[in-house]
């Protein structure tokens, strides 16, 4: 029961057999009983949350069902919510509350969710373990010495163990992809431009995009339909985006005839030999499926890394100068004058790993440099888009590991940031050329589950979902959950 | 490479303790360093992205639409005094 998927719930929801309050209850219970283990839930206010659950039922007694009525689903500390604090899991956002709700909040609101509180993260999600939370490091559900990835880690830990159905993350260089890897749980990231970023925390504005995290295919459609659309709020949410029937997508569930281009840059010695043939055996079922796998090339992977490493901080040193200390934010005791007043708050209310980034990017966009480095990096970056262009031309379709590593442990990679920025290497280029990319669990590797990720042309969200959905049908690795967890609620 | 780090910081506007700097100067240099290979790429002839799908920057009406929020928007800020930001004193 815990480990219901979305549609399980709202159709027991339909047919009377439970309420919303009875959901959200079970939910707050779990949370109660695990997250002290997890650290998954950064904020949660249980009154609130049967607050929304009491008056989705009064909704669905007399005005009927919306698309999301009475589905629960967790926010990542990322989005601004003006019921109760939003704060980047970052010291310098201490006491902000947000004035106004993130475009995608409110239409989650509209669509009748019950929101159940604000997940753990990366400082400004930047990270890719949840270990740079201001609030602590987050746990994975399958073996509480390791990472759940990141930097939407409290998003996925919180999916895994079943503390909620369905969480929100978001994905800037594979925040959402890779997390939902390394905990066993389905993760979308939409094409660039296809869902609001009005009022998310920016942290790379040409590259951040909000997703679902969930516990199979279809629910991450659900999710997706609801969030997604043109906001004119957001001058980089695309007006004439290609609409799709997210639902649809998902009951084709047929690979006959499906091109899959398999990159050999994906699939490179330096990667765990499990994770790699995990991923080969998938290919496998989908080649037994009809599909047929086609070796492709994107000759500019490896470059992907330095080009986002580059982009990333650039955009970041511009975004977070808004910490001023001025209109909100932490501000240090007793100035001299404005310009310690500047510079103490902001070395007093960021983390590290912020700060080495600031820097990086202030680095390579200072006079003398940004020819070198900024302008150059995003050369790289349409040569990177222009691989993928080229490879559309062949095959409808891409296929590759979501992460080179299961899961690892937690202080493992802290000391060398270089090590933890290459964990990212197989999600970086999706987000550079703004294509949808999906991780679904595919297998275990060392007993950690291991992901399979979907590469679709940009606006053709409905192949990947076709795609995942007849992997899904005939596998069960979404229905695998840790033991641990699979308890103190019932059968799942 | 070299990096000034304490130029840098103040480029953004970060006090570094001598210490936190002695901690990342090396850290940015690795960095810096692994994101040199870009020069190897040859980009003759190749437009930079900045917008993955190089859509144009659309404008909108130029007409209020949030209405007077004043109160709720200042909430946030660390000092306000009628309405209006506390900062230290910047012109003597």
């Amino acid at each position: 029961m815990p480990f219901s998927s979305l549609s399980d719930i709202q159709s027991r929801l339909k047919s009377g057999e439970t309420t919303a309050v009875e959901i959200a209850q079970l939910y707050l219970d779990r949370i109660a009983a695990f997250n002290d283990e997890l650290n998954a839930f950064v904020h949660l206010d249980a009154a609130h949350v049967l607050a929304q659950a009491t008056a989705s039922d009064a909704h669905r007694q007399e005005h009927g069902a919306r698309p999301l009525e009475g589905l629960p689903i967790a926010v990542k500390d990322i989005f601004c919510t003006q019921d109760g604090p939003t704060r980047c899991c970052s010291n310098i956002l201490e006491g902000f509350e947000a004035p106004y709700d993130a475009h995608i909040i409110t239409k989650l609101k509209e669509a009748g969710a019950v929101l159940v509180g604000k997940t753990n993260m990366d400082e400004f999600a930047m990270g890719s373990s949840t270990e740079t939370s201001a609030f602590g490091p987050c746990r994975n559900p399958w073996d509480t010495d390791r990472i759940p990835g990141g930097s939407s880690g409290g998003s996925a830990s919180a999916v895994a163990a079943a503390l909620t159905p369905a969480a929100l993350g978001t994905d800037t260089g594979g925040s959402i992809r890779q997390p939902a890897a390394l905990t066993g749980i389905t993760g979308l990231k939409p094409t660039y431009g296809r869902v609001s970023r009005r009022g998310i925390i920016a942290f790379a504005s040409s590259l951040d995009q909000a997703g679902p995290m969930t516990r199979n295919v279809k629910d991450a459609a659900m999710i997706t339909a609801a969030i997604s659309g043109h906001d004119s709020g957001d001058a980089t949410s695309v007006s004439d985006a290609p609409v799709i029937d997210w639902l649809a997508a998902c009951e084709a569930q047929d690979m006959k005839g499906l091109k899959i281009g398999k990159p050999k840059e994906y699939f490179v010695d330096g990667m765990d030999a499990e994770v790699r043939q995990t991923v080969e055996d998938a290919l496998k079922k989908c080649e037994e499926l009809g599909a047929e796998i086609i070796d492709i090339s994107l000759p500019h992977t490896e470059k992907a890394v330095a080009a986002y490493y580059v982009i990333a901080p650039s955009e970041a040193s511009a975004n977070l100068s808004r910490y001023d200390s001025v209109r909100f934010g932490h501000r240090c005791d007793n100035p001299e004058d404005l310009l310690d007043m500047y510079t103490r708050s902001r070395d007093e209310g960021f983390g590290s790993e912020v700060k080495r980034r600031i820097l990086t990017g202030a680095f390579t966009l200072s006079s003398g440099y940004y020819d070198a480095y900024y302008l150059k990096a995003q050369k790289v970056r349409t040569l990177i888009q222009q691989d993928f262009t080229q490879a559309f031309e062949q095959v409808d379709i891409i296929a590759t590991p979501t992460s080179p590593i299961p899961a690892f442990k937690l202080g493992e990679k802290t000391d060398d940031p270089l090590t933890m920025y290459l964990s990212d290497i197989f999600t970086i280029a999706v987000n550079l050329a703004g294509l949808p990319g999906l991780s679904q669990p595919c297998g275990f590797a060392q007993n950690l589950p291991v992901g399979l990720q979907w590469i679709g042309p940009a606006w053709r969200e409905d192949t990947v979902l076709s795609a995942a959905s007849a992997y899904e049908k005939a596998t069960d690795w979404n229905s695998q959950h840790p033991a641990a967890f699979n308890v103190n609620g019932g059968e799942s | 490479m070299d990096i000034d780090v304490k130029k840098v910081a103040m480029l953004s506007r970060i006090r570094l303790t001598d210490d936190e700097a002695a901690e990342l100067g090396p850290q940015l240099a690795n960095i810096i360093g692994y994101v040199e290979q870009l020069s190897s790429v040859d980009t003759g002839g190749i437009e930079p992205t900045a917008h993955p799908h190089d859509a144009a920057m659309p404008l909108r009406a130029n007409i209020v639409t949030n209405g007077n929020r004043r109160d709720e928007l200042q909430a946030p800020s660390p000092k306000i005094e009628s309405g209006l930001y506390v900062v230290p004193k910047v012109i003597e």
